[in-house]
């Protein structure tokens, strides 16, 4: 167990380290030179030379690089060109809401894709299987961002029932699903935020637990005499640490690809800091947030990976 | 000589018999096709989709790009605009068809980019294994490390949008699963023994690999590419709905989603049309594909 998790670990190293090497290329994707990027179009000559200097981009790029990874482990990423405040304060401030719709949505995926998919796998090939079968196809074919305006139309517009965009006139500051006040504004977020994820757990639960109905100990459970209930909680409980993976490696998802679905409702979080920045054409809060979301989604599969080896010991042997 | 004589009779009995009993296996998937009515059905709404896109000039009532002040925003079926108008007063069906091209285009173009290039890696990191499958599958796991959302956005975003910027980010974004796919394939079929047959007769490695190894490695790629049209027209959408695709005043349903928006309050209905086009065109590729993998008998 320990080597394994210590395998896992250093495996990781490689990747996240690849991760900033992408990041820190990303710079020199953008159209110009990287110091028009960091400065505003009417900086003076003087402060170009300056910055040129600050960061080091008359060194060879490998040096530029070391640098730029040593600054950004240090938590420096730079300061945002639109609001003059550090990257990492904006990026970290915007990670805790996406962090709490996510959960919500990957949560209601979870509860409603784990029971249909349960009882799709149970009863497989008759109507109600089609039907799960049916919602898992539209979960992963809907535009969410699409689904999202659907759902304002209908409960904003249409019923007046539910908030449209915005998280309230508190804002993100303490933040709580408790108080409904805050809660309405986070329903359709999750909602949409949901489907996808709804489609794709469902779709591996249906046969996950498919699969495992099909081996022989479910024939001894029942040939002992066992209520088809038992029998059912003997298979889902075999089945479920392959679904509890695909539901973390959705939340990974979600995370690091909310930023459509929080454009359309202006949900502050790090999609929405990342479309402004891509907008105002803020690159050092682009980079930075696509860093810290990227680095997230590999702690994310890491994290997931450990906890399944530590609930089913039979993938350590893999 | 009876000896011959009877065996090649033998022989003749026994290939036809054999041709009675095995179809080929295309003559197989395009029957089991023949009676998937879903397949076939959504199958036939891509084609109507794409006709309406390619003959867009001749099929579309009205000019998508003239603009009308006194006919803004008006509901659906609002005389002669069967499906209304949009915020400058253009006829939204005329800006449907014409916005398909776009969506279809960047739906698959960069499966069909990444298909190649994603697949020929896969196939030589497969083939060749040792470190130079170290190499380009380490590399692809890094790209792994982005949710697809992401890096399309990273890289589209940075580059300052358009078309083919956001071409270039997309095909970028496929390249790792099917280099995946394909490498699996490659390495599952490389060490069997017919591949070794051809090797020990002298074959040389290109012809191992064009004549015994791509057959192989074909059906699961192409089957898997096709799932991935979907998700491409789905993230390409999503980026013109950024701002990261097409120019306005191009017609493109992301793009008619994003400033539609503005206008739900007014012609909620109107505002919901481009997203559907965009809905139904990725649910029909998802379903076809599904059927083409069932019908072609694929595992991924």
């Amino acid at each position: 167990m320990w080597f394994y998790t210590a395998q896992r670990i250093l495996y990781a190293v490689p990747i996240a380290i690849g991760v900033t090497v992408i990041c820190f290329c990303l710079i020199f994707l953008a159209p110009g030179d990287p110091i028009q990027m960091l400065l505003p179009p009417d900086a003076s000559q003087q402060d170009v030379e300056y910055l040129k200097k600050l960061y080091g981009f008359d060194r060879p790029i490998p040096v530029q690089y070391l640098k730029w990874l040593m600054r950004a482990a240090a938590g420096d990423l730079g300061v945002s060109l639109q609001s003059s405040r550090p990257v990492l304060d904006e990026v970290s401030r915007a990670l805790s809401n996406t962090v709490v719709i996510s959960l919500g949505a990957v949560m209601l995926a979870f509860s409603l894709a784990f029971v249909l998919g349960t009882v799709a796998a149970y009863y497989v090939g008759r109507a109600i299987d089609r039907i799960v079968t049916c919602i898992s196809v539209v979960g992963v074919s809907v535009p969410n961002y699409w689904l999202g305006i659907v759902l304002i139309i209908v409960f904003a517009v249409e019923l007046g029932i539910l908030p449209a965009t915005g998280m309230g006139s508190k804002g993100s500051d303490n933040f709580s699903l408790r108080n409904w006040d805050q809660l309405q504004y986070a329903i359709l977020p999750i909602v949409t935020m949901s489907m996808v994820p709804l489609g794709i757990i469902m779709r591996s639960t249906r046969s996950a637990v498919a699969e495992v109905l099909a081996q022989d100990f479910i024939l001894t459970l029942r040939a002992k005499g066992l209520g088809e209930l038992a029998v059912l909680r003997h298979c889902v409980r075999n089945a479920l640490p392959q679904i509890l993976a695909v539901m973390g490696l959705q939340f990974g998802y979600l995370v690091g690809g909310s930023i459509l679905i929080e454009t359309i409702f202006t949900w502050p979080g790090t999609g929405f800091l990342l479309s402004k920045a891509i907008l105002t054409r803020d690159i050092p809060v682009l980079q930075g947030a696509i860093l810290i979301l990227a680095l997230c989604f590999v702690a994310t599969n890491l994290v997931v990976d450990l906890i399944q080896t530590a609930v089913d010991p039979r993938i350590k042997r893999a | 000589m009876t000896d011959v004589t009877l065996s090649t009779e033998y022989q003749a009995v026994a290939d036809a018999a054999t041709a009675l009993k095995v179809r080929g296996y295309w003559r197989t998937v395009g029957q089991r096709l023949r009676y998937d009515h879903v397949t076939l059905l959504f199958a036939l709404l891509i084609v109507t989709i794409a006709l309406a896109a390619i003959f867009a000039p001749l099929v579309a009532p009205l000019d998508p790009l003239k603009t009308s002040m006194a006919y803004r925003l008006k509901p659906i079926g609002f005389r002669g605009f069967l499906l209304g108008t949009d915020e400058l007063g253009r006829d939204v069906l005329s800006r449907l068809m014409y916005g398909g091209r776009m969506s279809l285009l960047m739906g698959l173009t960069p499966v069909a980019l990444a298909t190649m290039i994603g697949g020929t890696l896969g196939v030589v990191a497969g083939f060749l294994g040792g470190g130079i499958n170290m190499l380009i599958m380490r590399t692809m796991d890094i790209f792994y490390a982005f949710p697809s959302v992401l890096l399309a956005v990273a890289i589209s975003g940075t580059m300052g949008g358009g078309m083919s910027n956001g071409l270039i980010a997309l095909t970028l974004v496929f390249i790792p699963p099917l280099c995946r796919i394909a490498e699996t394939a490659t390495t599952q079929v490389r060490n069997l023994d017919f591949v070794e047959a051809a090797r020990a007769s002298g074959a040389p490695t290109r012809s191992i690999i064009v004549h015994h190894i791509l057959g192989n490695v074909l059906a699961p790629v192409l089957i898997y590419a096709s799932s991935l049209i979907s998700v491409a027209i789905l993230l390409a959408a999503g980026l013109s709905f950024l701002g990261l695709g097409v120019e306005p005043p191009t017609p493109d349903w992301g793009l008619m989603l994003s400033t539609l928006r503005q206008a739900i309050y007014v012609q909620p209905y109107v505002c919901a049309l481009p997203g559907l086009a965009i809905f139904i065109t990725s649910l029909s590729f998802n379903l076809v594909s599904d059927g083409l993998r069932q019908a072609m008998d694929v595992r991924i």
